[in-house]
């Protein structure tokens, strides 16, 4: 055991209140609690503690309080506690440091810079609990303008998917998250009338009955792809890279790819599932526009293709160029992204934030006179309703939203997704931890977040005296900044509160 | 201010309340127009004929603290300009016309009747008295109407109605006759009928499409009472405007439909704890 | 490049923003009528606007140089002028120029040097395959973004906008316009509430003979100003009538576009609406909000618009701003208050509140198949509208 660490957390136990029940022991899937049965206590191992919070939540008699480890090593603003400890943990095994989730560091949020307008006096501000208040949002390109032949209007032929609402699901792969989880989003996509997407993993065949609230991926490891499997979907995604992860690959393991995930991703039982940092068909834009048009031609021309890029400091160019290339979506995938496993220095130290790649990926598209060949979706670092207006207004036609989804399921952003040990039965194969999620509750609960956070955006939308939200996408000024600098608010293209 | 008008507030100290003061609007600018009708109604004059009325405003507005103002008769001849009757307690005002925006607009007793359309949002907040329209009304009439104690607000619409109807209804009841001149007249196809209504009742003689109404709303057939408060305005209604005739015939109570609050509360899942 | 929006907009506003009246009157016949009516209609609606702003577009009114494209420019120096010559001499035949006659009265404060041009463009300066339409509209931009101190407001053929600060009656008489005839007559009385008021500024807006009369705040501008930016367009005025303007010229002159579908894309029906249509019209609504999105006016508005042989007046889809129509005779009227119509004729054939996002289209009677669109989905064919007695 790695003895040179302190723990990170401890456990508070109120032994009055304590009964002794032993649910602690059994909910936790990290190894803390154990049971003396001669003295009739409970013991803990505090060092195994993630502070998932599973075991305080279920305490029946609120016995349990989690804390941050008080004792620590000196402060010192340089060698903060975590370096301190991770550099531990690398000494003593000479690994690449692993993570969950997205990037956790203090860089500047710019979602908390930014301020919403409302409307006063020389314009009403609309009810929109009374009045119409429109979010369908339609993904794909559109034309350059439309033709009508003796007055009959000739149909645009680029396809395009509906959404009820601007806010999908990202790609999260069976897999990477556990059964329930996957169908959870899957149902809950499907009746609201958005769209969920099925990661890399693989799509497995009873769920096809949501295909048209289905984004599939065809990522670099390239599991459970046939013409069937894009056939099914209402959309194809292609999957460059992700923010939390931007230029490699990923890993799952032997050990979760049981007989389902198995034939879920067309790979022998036990078998490593390795997936590729770059595609080896794509070196070069002028393959992904080969890519982007087999894809096409698989789906025959009937379903708009996507290409996913993590948020990095040539995006607008990158996105430019995908554009040219044929893609009917852009998604940037920002700084702060999710992910079920990826190395910490990389996670925490790669890519941009999502709001100043998204202000300036549109502003270039807008600029050479092809936004409108392409829908923008962004993700990476949205927490709430007003994220969602603000990218809106800055110019993205939706979002994904990944971490929020698992948190509405259960998840409290532990960031062990990557031990394969989620005790709450998310990103976990093993099947004792896995029913923790009941996909009816999981369903209702996503399904609620949608509705609460579509009513907020409905307010928003109404108190700038909108009615519909493409009427706020790339509305610039309906935002303002604040505590941002001259180059920041340049590229956000928006201006300084008060100005 | 015109010559006729003028005349007749330096000739006279003293009116009688059954006197039919003769106004002509005619250029007159809307200040001048209702502080004249304020200050013949302080030497006694409460009926008023006014001529040539294009798009003066807040006539009836500015007749508070006089005395039997409920008394007051103002007839418009012409188009009187918008927020007729804001804020009035207590006189009647009668338009040979069409009434433009904003009649009514939180009135809280007195009488409108108007033999032309009139606007949008007529009766907005209104919490007491009554409007009678002849014609169609505009965009969201009725809006936010009120009521509290023995104060309930009316309005009787002879012909049909836009979008919006009713949004927000508080209290009150509203009356469509639905174009009265004929016998089986289809609703018209105006959208958004009592978004938000969490009080009193719209009751429309013709059958009401659901997708026609707010999620808020209910749809059934009058009660008993509400069938005699029917009654007793569509008398009213054919009275002011001479159509005794018509009456028999208005008055079938299988043709009404009820619209109504089907929750005081209608926003009750709305919120988070 | 000169900067516009300091003129029209000195504070910097993200945009300028005025609310007010507005009135529009065609013959149908084609026949010329005098300014009387509508000055008269207009003043009458003087109290929604706040002397910051009148205007007024005819529409027939140089018949004798109805081939020329007239363009009316305002002229804050005589060294604007004489640069402006300079370039209009370049690029264009000038059949005539003089001084459009005015005038002056207490109220008129500070106005500029107003000429009129009669102009052909010369097809040797033109360097690339385009309509003369467009060629006139670059030189017209051009002068707007790189000429200081002159401002081209009219740029049409037999037609003209005459506009100023002050009220619309003021701005009547200081250009005499009761003297002018014209078949179609559109006016603004402006109320802004963040500008001194700029001459350039006041209402109506116009390209070729496309002219835009607004009451109302569109609260999309941003949206649909970084969609037009994206087909070249400079918006110098940063108001929403502007944005009005462009977006016409866009769908109507550029595209092609049928104007009820223009005015289809300004203001569409409800998602909810467009889904109980039958299939033909669903899919063309979901083509156009889906293609032309970011051209939804948002928030509310009524304009009038016209250009020649056409006067189409429009909501907002949900109505948030008035608008009455009326018909007598061959006039058909559109105005922000009944009042002002009754004003000017009394007695009225038909006079009716059009449906928030359906257009009236009055149109010239020898167009075939084409008189008044009604503007109401209420109105059936053959339904009479009840027309009530006056005085």
């Amino acid at each position: 055991m790695l003895t040179s660490l302190l723990p990170e957390f401890t456990v508070d136990r109120d032994e009055g209140r304590c009964i002794q029940c032993r649910v602690c022991e059994r909910q936790c899937s990290f190894d803390v609690f154990g049971y003396d049965a001669d003295h009739n206590v409970m013991v803990h191992r505090e060092e195994n503690c993630v502070a998932c919070q599973r075991c305080a939540v279920l305490c029946p008699t609120n016995a349990l309080v989690i804390k941050n480890n008080e004792y620590t090593y000196k402060p010192n603003a340089n060698w903060t506690r975590e370096y301190i400890q991770d550099l531990k943990k690398q000494a003593e095994t000479g690994g690449v440091l692993l993570t969950g989730m997205g990037c956790d560091k203090p860089h500047k949020i710019y979602w908390d810079h930014i301020l919403i307008n409302a409307s006063q006096v020389t314009n009403p501000s609309i009810d929109p609990l009374r009045e119409p208040m429109e979010l369908r949002t339609y993904l794909g390109r559109k034309p350059d303008h439309l033709e009508f032949r003796d007055g009959e209007l000739e149909l645009p032929d680029y396809p395009n998917v509906v959404l009820s609402t601007p806010i999908m699901f990202g790609a999260m792969s069976y897999g990477a998250i556990s059964y329930n989880s996957f169908q959870s989003l899957a149902r809950a996509a499907f009746d609201y009338g958005t769209l969920f997407n099925t990661g890399e993993g693989g799509w497995p065949k009873e769920l096809r009955k949501y295909g048209k609230a289905t984004i599939v991926q065809c990522a670099s490891g390239r599991f459970g792809l046939d013409l069937e499997y894009f056939n099914d979907a209402a959309m194809v995604e292609i999957k460059i890279g992700q923010g939390a992860k931007p230029g490699i690959g990923g890993h799952l393991p032997g050990e979760k790819v049981s007989e389902h995930i198995s034939l879920t991703r067309m790979i022998p039982e036990g078998s490593d599932a390795i997936s590729p940092a770059p595609h080896h068909d794509i070196y070069s834009i002028e393959d992904l526009h080969m890519l982007i048009h087999a894809l096409k031609e698989a789906v025959d021309y009937k379903k708009p293709v996507s290409v996913k890029i993590s948020a990095v400091h040539n995006a607008p160019a990158i996105a430019s160029g995908m554009v040219r290339a044929g893609a009917d979506i852009i998604v940037l995938d920002g700084l702060r992204g999710g992910t079920g496993a990826a190395p910490k220095i990389l996670r925490d130290n790669v890519g941009i934030p999502i709001e100043l790649a998204l202000a300036a990926v549109d502003t270039r598209l807008r600029n050479e006179g092809i936004r409108n060949w392409a829908s923008l979706v962004v993700s990476g670092g949205i927490r709430n309703s007003a994220d969602i207006f603000k990218a809106i207004a800055l110019g993205a036609d939706a979002v994904y939203i990944g971490t929020p989804a698992l948190m509405a399921l259960g998840c409290t952003v532990c960031q062990k997704c990557y031990t394969g040990k989620c005790a709450w039965g998310i990103t976990t194969q093993d099947p004792y931890l896995t029913k923790r999620v009941n996909p009816e509750i999981g369903t209702q609960n996503l399904k609620n977040l949608l509705r609460a956070w579509s009513l907020e955006i409905k307010e928003l939308l109404g108190c700038g005296g909108i009615n519909s939200i493409e009427s706020v996408r790339g509305n610039r000024l309906q935002l303002r900044g604040i505590g941002l600098e001259d180059w920041e608010l340049d590229t956000l293209g928006i201006r300084g509160a008060g100005q | 201010m015109s010559a006729s008008t003028a005349q007749v507030s330096k000739t006279r100290t003293r009116y009688s309340a059954t006197q039919w003061v003769k106004l002509d609007a005619q250029g007159v600018y809307y200040k001048d127009l209702n502080r004249e009708i304020r200050s013949l109604a302080l030497k006694g004059a409460r009926r008023f004929e006014i001529r040539n009325v294009f798009g003066q405003r807040y006539l009836g507005t500015n007749l508070w603290g006089i005395e039997d103002r409920d008394k007051i008769q103002i007839r418009v001849y012409g188009t009187p300009g918008s927020d007729m009757g804001a804020f009035m307690d207590g006189p009647m005002i009668e338009v040979f016309g069409n009434a433009q925006d904003a009649t009514g607009n939180t009135m809280n007793c007195g009488k409108v009747v108007i033999h032309g359309s009139a606007g949008d949002v007529l009766g907005y907040g209104m919490r007491g008295g009554e409007i009678y329209v002849r014609g169609n009304v505009g965009y969201r009439v009725g809006i936010h109407m009120k009521e509290y104690m023995d104060k309930i607000p009316t309005v009787v619409i002879g012909g049909n109605m836009q979008d919006f109807f009713g949004e927000y209804m508080a209290g009150g009841r509203i009356i469509v006759l639905n174009k009265f001149f004929e016998d089986n007249p289809p609703v018209r196809q105006s959208y958004f009928i009592g978004t938000g209504m969490h009080g009193g009742a719209i009751f429309i003689r013709g059958d009401v499409d659901l997708n026609q109404i707010g999620a808020e709303v209910g749809v059934e057939d009058p009660t008993d009472s509400e069938w005699k408060a029917i009654e007793k305005y569509v008398h009213n209604f054919c009275r002011v405007f001479d159509l005794e005739a018509k009456k028999a015939k208005l008055l079938k109570r299988h043709k009404f439909t009820k619209l109504f609050a089907k929750s005081s509360r209608p926003y009750g899942r709305l919120y988070a704890y | 490049m000169k900067d516009l929006s300091k003129v029209n907009n000195p504070y910097n506003d993200e945009k300028v923003i005025s609310q007010c009246s507005i009135f529009g009157m065609m013959n149908t016949a084609g026949d010329p009528v005098s300014g009387k009516d509508i000055i008269t209609a207009i003043s009458n609606m003087h109290d929604r606007g706040n002397g910051l702003g009148g205007g007024f577009a005819i529409y027939g009114c140089y018949p004798e140089r109805s081939d020329d494209y007239c363009l009316q420019i305002m002229f804050d120096t005589k060294v604007s002028q004489e640069d402006t010559e300079v370039y209009l001499k370049r690029f264009f035949h000038i059949n005539l120029s003089e001084e459009i006659p005015t005038f002056p009265m207490k109220a008129i404060k500070n106005p500029p040097d107003v000429w009129r041009y009669f102009v052909q463009p010369k097809v040797e300066e033109m360097h690339e395959i385009i309509s003369e339409d467009d060629a006139v509209t670059r030189r017209v931009f051009r002068i707007n973004t790189r000429i200081d101190g002159a401002y081209v407001f009219s740029s049409g053929k037999n037609m003209g906008v005459f506009k100023g600060v002050g009220f619309p009656e003021e701005i009547a008489e200081y250009f005499g316009l009761e003297d002018y005839l014209g078949y179609i007559w559109t006016a603004h009385g402006r109320f802004p509430t963040n500008t001194q008021g700029w001459w350039g500024g006041a209402h109506p807006f116009s390209l070729l003979d496309w002219t835009v009369v607004h009451n109302g705040e569109i609260s999309s501008y941003g949206a649909n100003r970084r969609f037009l930016e994206m087909y070249d367009y400079v918006c110098t005025m940063h108001t929403d009538t502007e944005v009005v303007a462009y977006a016409v010229d866009l769908l109507a002159r550029r595209h092609g576009l049928a104007i009820e579908t223009v005015m289809d894309i300004f203001s569409p029906p409800v998602w909810e609406q467009i889904d109980r249509m039958d299939q033909k019209e669903r899919r063309y609504f979901e083509a156009i909000r889906s293609t032309y999105g970011p051209l939804l006016l948002n928030g509310p508005f009524a304009i009038i618009v016209a250009h020649h042989g056409e006067m189409v007046a429009h909501t907002d889809r949900i109505r948030l701003r008035p608008m009455v129509a009326g018909i007598q005779g061959d006039m058909v009227y559109a105005s922000s208050e009944e009042s002002a119509i009754r004003l000017v004729s009394p007695e009225l054939e038909r006079v009716w509140i059009p449906v928030g996002g359906h257009p009236v289209i009055a149109r010239l009677k020898d167009v075939p198949d084409h008189d008044v669109v009604e503007g109401g989905r209420e109105l059936e064919k053959g339904e009479k509208v009840e027309v009530y007695p006056t005085c």
